[in-house]
């Protein structure tokens, strides 16, 4: 291993920020939902580095279980997304607020 | 400069700029391909970790699946104008300086820390983590309940998206 664990760290933090911009500056809701699928990822790249520096697969492991979950959370929140533009003809998750009171 | 440096350098580059063009195309379209092109280069990386396993997952899974997904939804729903979904832009300086903040905290709990001074080059060297042989000895072994909950995970996830989308008859 010749690069230092510490650039994938700063990668995987740089990705995540990323990740936390595009929720707060973005009102459609399958680029926020996008945004998501980017932090992540980036949990997972920051998995499979510590997993492969310290020689341990449970890490990867992980990695396998999280893009499970992942696919799980983006059938169930789009098929949410296309409810919600059924219902109002719009992605704009500011205005999908019915669970406001 | 050895391969290995320079594939990573390319790889986090195309990674980070991808990311970064991904929050703020206007179009989903193309929001959506910079995301691939982002997974794309996280499993080159995840190669040059020696994790071959997560690497062939995350084309198949994130760039394959999930994505096409995410591109079919975006097909189906009308396009909306950008502007509608504007927000003001004292909000907009706002969350990027808050993102800016959590970046520098991580960056200084990285450097704090110093990961890389626990490594010991001779497990790295002699690892097999990574190969599929070692994972699902693994995931059938010890992991075997987690991995059966994953499958009723899923179940679960593809009759709720069924109920969820379903058109309603009156």
């Amino acid at each position: 291993m010749i690069i230092p664990i510490e650039y994938y760290l700063i990668l995987s933090a740089f990705m995540f920020v990323s990740g936390v911009t595009g929720v707060l500056i973005r009102r459609n809701a399958i680029i926020v939902f996008m945004s998501i699928e980017l932090m992540l990822n980036s949990a997972n790249l920051t998995l499979v580095a510590f997993s492969s520096y310290l020689g341990n697969s449970i890490g990867q492991l992980f990695v396998f279980f999280v893009m499970t979950v992942a696919a799980a959370e983006a059938a169930v929140g789009l098929a949410i997304i296309i409810a919600m533009f059924r219902n109002k003809l719009t992605m704009n998750i500011d205005e999908i607020n019915i669970l406001k009171w | 400069m050895p391969l290995e440096i320079i594939l990573f350098f390319v790889f986090a580059i195309i990674a980070a700029v991808s990311a970064i063009l991904m929050i703020t195309r206007s179009n989903p379209v193309f929001s959506a391909l910079f995301l691939i092109l982002n997974f794309a280069a996280l499993a080159g990386l995840y190669l040059l970790l020696n994790a071959q396993f997560i690497a062939v997952t995350q084309v198949i899974v994130y760039a394959g699946a999930i994505m096409v997904l995410f591109l079919f939804v975006i097909m189906l729903l009308k396009p909306e104008h950008e502007k509608l979904f504007s927000i003001h832009p004292k909000i907009k300086i706002f969350a990027v300086v808050i993102a800016a903040l959590v970046f520098l905290q991580l960056i200084y709990l990285i450097f704090l820390s110093k990961p890389s001074s626990s490594e010991n080059p001779a497990v790295a060297a002699s690892v097999k983590a990574g190969t599929i042989e070692e994972i699902g000895r693994e995931l059938y072994t010890n992991y075997i309940l987690p991995f059966e909950a994953a499958g009723y995970l899923l179940l679960a996830a593809t009759i709720g998206a069924l109920v969820l989308a379903k058109k309603k008859f009156e």
